[in-house]
């Protein structure tokens, strides 16, 4: 029920900000509209924990400061091995271990391994994260888990 | 204002420039998608930051975060969706390693 509550709040914010309308014709065409997508994501049995994962809430602001810190830190190393040329990276590919339990934990750090330029996650089997990063350096940062260990505390 | 949006703009345009070279010049198909990852990270944030300066004030900086944020959460998961394509495909990446390279080889099916 509270996922139901918090979805169609943020379907009216989006829509009230994407709009900018405020008469009453645009007003109960945006509800209109709310209703339609609550109900097709009802019958689609989408709203639970995993696409509106509230229990994070309060935890994600302090991840997401360390993880736009670290963006920063590999979009520098990234560019910087563009511009010194190819002799200077080693590509590795690696099988790295997950310690998260839930399946939202495993893609948030799937996803974070991503998201920072110069590691890719290629293949996920179980706990199990196949990787590919341009300089080595940076899969042994990931082996040494601080991303890891940050995961796992958000998800607990 | 004027002049921190133009700075964030020039460093978002250099860092696109950036990655089209990576792109250019890194040998194969995983070390290219890592320039690209340049390009979707912190070039598009600057960029949209840097135009969010120009009109601080109305819906247009809600907007712009809108496609910050929408951008942040799909460029992962378009990178992983090519990665593993390439993967499943047999596109074996080019490795600093040799027996790295026979690790992997075995580990996919």
């Amino acid at each position: 029920m509270k996922h139901t509550i918090f979805l169609s709040l943020s379907l009216a914010v989006f829509w009230l900000l994407n709009s900018g309308h405020n008469t009453a014709l645009m007003l109960s065409l945006g509800a209109i509209s709310i209703v339609l997508v609550l109900y097709i994501a009802h019958r689609m049995d989408v709203i639970d924990h995993e696409s509106q994962p509230l229990h994070l809430t309060l935890k994600l602001p302090g991840f997401y400061v360390w993880l736009i810190k670290e963006i920063i830190l590999a979009n520098f190393l990234v560019v910087k091995h563009i511009w010194l040329g190819n002799k200077t990276i080693s590509p590795a590919m690696m099988t790295i271990k997950a310690s998260q339990k839930t399946d939202i934990g495993k893609v948030i750090y799937a996803n974070s391994i991503t998201m920072t330029p110069g590691t890719v996650t290629v293949n996920l089997k179980g706990d199990q994260f196949l990787v590919h990063a341009l300089v080595t350096e940076s899969i042994e940062d990931l082996v040494t888990g601080e991303m890891d260990r940050r995961v796992t505390r958000l998800e607990n | 204002m004027n002049i921190s949006s133009v700075l964030l703009l020039l460093i978002g345009s250099f860092l696109c420039i950036s990655g089209g070279v990576g792109i250019l010049r890194f040998p194969d198909f995983y070390t290219r998608m890592h320039a690209v990852g340049v390009t979707e990270t912190l070039a598009t944030a600057m960029i949209l930051i840097g135009l969010m300066l120009q009109n601080p004030d109305g819906l247009v900086v809600v907007k712009l975060m809108i496609i910050l944020l929408m951008t942040l959460f799909i460029s992962p998961t378009a990178s992983h969706a090519l990665a593993s394509a390439a993967v499943h495909n047999n596109l074996m990446p080019e490795l600093d390693n040799k027996e790295d390279n026979k690790k992997v080889k075995s580990s996919n099916p």
